[in-house]
């Protein structure tokens, strides 16, 4: 299963709240070309309204140029993208004031405070209500916790400060969708785990956010949806669950009695069953429709199989991710 | 959710899950006008602006203090044979002098440098510290912002030029005696008419550097370099300078940018000779309106890959 062609997997509904088709990223052969190479090929993307939507890929990928592209800062090659409805950089101006993004990591005014650049970025909005603006941008640094370092000159800020202020940014205002751009980058655990509370809080407000990372944990721990890209091309889209689904779990039993253990789940139908000798682990692919695992287990224990260990091990994402590309996830050369 | 976040959502549209999305924000015309209210305070708090006007400021000084020196014992200024005007040996006479002569001093390279550095690094620093792509998706809009780092440019331009203005009357008025006005052509006015004349003047010489900030503004868009861009304008005003100034290359000088600049002098004339700083002015506009379309052609439609 290398190289399959992008699977155009319409997400279900969640919740019965989506209707289907509303989507707030929607690209049609979207590609961009640097000097002769492709940096994003072809590109159909679809984001629906409501997700949190992992764009997973190793550096250099392509997931930057198409976010740029989004965001209406580089114009594509060819093909089209619609944000909010909207055809970008066209409609630049009416869909932006209600997108939030962190691009490439954070950039700031080493000079002026973090409320200082706060209040510079929300002025160049000219949605932005200048008799609100010390408000909203208070309540920006608190949210992402920088209120205590709000006067501090930005230079003097550490990476993950950094972070969190470009974060706040994107927060001036409610936002219909957030672009975030590997917004863990150069945090630490404690700041990612906040970072990813504050992504959850977000979604359930009812915001979109698109997040982009090298990252698989980080999209399988937040995400709703997932797209991978590898090489400019997208490899597949849909919920994080039908595409950890596509590898479907094994069962794991851990016996002393290998043999007997084999023997009693293939007459259930349990199949592709190895036996690790040294472990005393056995691991089998389930059937199409599973028997009750229950009742899996009192056949092995009523054949006298003595169990240790039973259950069935989730397929992660990167296990879904090397299925599909055939390969491990480093850096595109 | 913090108590802030009530106050946004109130009336804001705050989109709840599923619901049909709001029309854009209106924008509103006042507001426009934000940006470039940041754009000056941004400009006006950098380090390196103040520097800026902390030399040209220091200019009127150093010459004040020099012809106050060489003037202690009755002597007079040695002539002037640089072929600018003949301001520098007035000064020890009346103060008001050391306002012209420190523009005359200043014009030709302090001060376009100044407006060199800072147009330069107008959009090239923004693109160089990344904050560009951050205004564009504000979204600042790219005709706006370009406006806008124009328009600071050539508040600049008045702030420097004022600063010398300034410091030079602090400076002479404390230093040398003031009174009525002996003009370049020899007749005499009085103070409040000089004073008049100089303030036009310094609007004559803001308005000189019009030209050169609307060139450090499109050498601005070409690259995501702000040093690059900086050195790119000022050696480009060096080089026009040199040219400027060697006589077998008359037949392009007319078109330089700074052919005209001393013609602010012709001011202190009675009559004034119009025709010199009409010429400049619309040199001016030229450049201006040549090199801001440039800007606008480049910066309109480049990808923002800083």
């Amino acid at each position: 299963m290398s190289q399959p062609p992008a699977t155009d997997v319409v997400p279900a509904p969640r919740g019965g709240v989506e209707p289907d088709g509303d989507v707030v990223i929607e690209t049609r052969g979207l590609a961009k070309q640097y000097r002769g190479t492709l940096a994003v090929d072809g590109l159909d993307l679809r984001v629906p309204r409501g997700s949190v939507f992992g764009f997973l890929g190793p550096n250099g990928s392509g997931k930057t140029t198409t976010i740029r592209m989004l965001m209406g800062l580089i114009e594509p090659t060819a093909g089209s993208a619609r944000v909010l409805g909207r055809p970008m950089p066209g409609a630049s101006r009416a869909v932006l004031p209600k997108v939030g993004a962190l691009i490439e990591g954070p950039a700031l005014y080493g000079f002026l405070s973090g409320q200082d650049n706060l209040l510079r970025f929300d002025s160049a909005d000219p949605t932005a209500d200048p008799r609100t603006r010390a408000v909203r941008v208070a309540a920006a640094l608190d949210r992402v916790g920088l209120s205590a370092a709000a006067q501090k000159k930005a230079k003097a800020y550490s990476l993950g400060m950094k972070q969190r202020l470009g974060l706040a940014s994107a927060l001036l205002q409610p936002r219909e969708l957030l672009v975030l751009d590997e917004p863990t980058n150069g945090l630490d655990p404690q700041g990612m785990r906040e970072i990813r509370g504050l992504v959850r809080e977000l979604a359930e407000d009812g915001t979109t956010v698109f997040l982009s990372s090298h990252l698989l944990d980080e999209i399988e721990q937040v995400c709703t949806h997932a797209a991978v890209m590898a090489r400019g091309r997208l490899i597949t889209q849909g919920t994080v669950a039908e595409l950890a689904a596509g590898t479907r779990g094994r069962l794991a039993v851990t016996t002393p009695d290998p043999a007997q253990a084999v023997r009693v789940l293939e007459e259930h139908g349990v199949s592709e069953l190895l036996a690790d000798p040294h472990t005393g682990e056995v691991t089998g692919e389930l059937p199409a429709t599973p028997p009750d695992l229950v009742e899996l287990n009192a056949a092995l224990v009523t054949a006298g199989v003595r169990v240790r260990a039973f259950g069935v091990r989730r397929a992660s994402l990167e296990d879904a991710f090397v299925a599909l590309t055939g390969e491990g996830f480093n850096v595109a050369g | 959710m913090s108590q802030a976040d009530t106050t946004i959502a109130a009336g804001e549209d705050m989109t709840p899950l599923g619901e049909p999305a709001p029309g854009p924000r209106a924008v509103r015309p006042a507001w426009v006008l934000g940006l470039f209210r940041s754009e000056l305070l941004t400009v006006f708090r950098r380090a390196r602006t103040l520097a800026l006007l902390g030399v040209l400021a220091g200019v009127p000084v150093l010459v004040g203090i020099a012809i106050r020196i060489e003037t202690r014992n009755g002597g007079s200024v040695a002539g002037n044979d640089g072929g600018g005007p003949a301001f520098l040996e007035q000064v020890s006479n009346n103060g008001l002098f050391l306002a012209f002569a420190s523009l005359a001093a200043t014009l030709p390279f302090f001060l376009p440098m100044s407006i060199g550095v800072v147009a330069g690094d107008s959009i090239a620093g923004e693109a160089a510290t990344g904050t560009l792509r951050y205004l564009l998706v504000a979204p600042a809009g790219r005709v706006r912002l370009l406006l806008a780092k124009y328009a600071s440019v050539l508040a600049f331009c008045v702030a420097a030029t004022l600063t010398v203005v300034l410091s030079a009357v602090i400076v002479g008025f404390s230093l040398f005696p003031v009174g009525s006005v002996t003009l370049l052509s020899g007749n005499s006015v009085s103070l409040t008419d000089g004073i008049l004349r100089g303030l036009l003047i310094a609007l004559l010489v803001a308005s000189s550097l019009v030209g050169l900030a609307a060139l450090g503004l499109f050498i601005s868009t070409l690259t995501d370099s702000g040093i690059s861009a900086m050195a790119a304008t000022v050696g480009l005003l060096i080089t026009v300078q040199i040219v400027n100034n060697i006589p077998q290359l008359h037949a392009i000088q007319p078109y330089l940018f700074p052919h005209y600049w001393l013609s602010f002098a012709d001011v202190m004339r009675a009559p004034v000779i119009w025709s010199g700083v009409l010429k400049n002015l619309a040199l001016q506009a030229v450049y201006a309106a040549a090199f801001g379309s440039a800007a606008w052609a480049r910066f309109t439609t480049r990808d923002i890959t800083a």
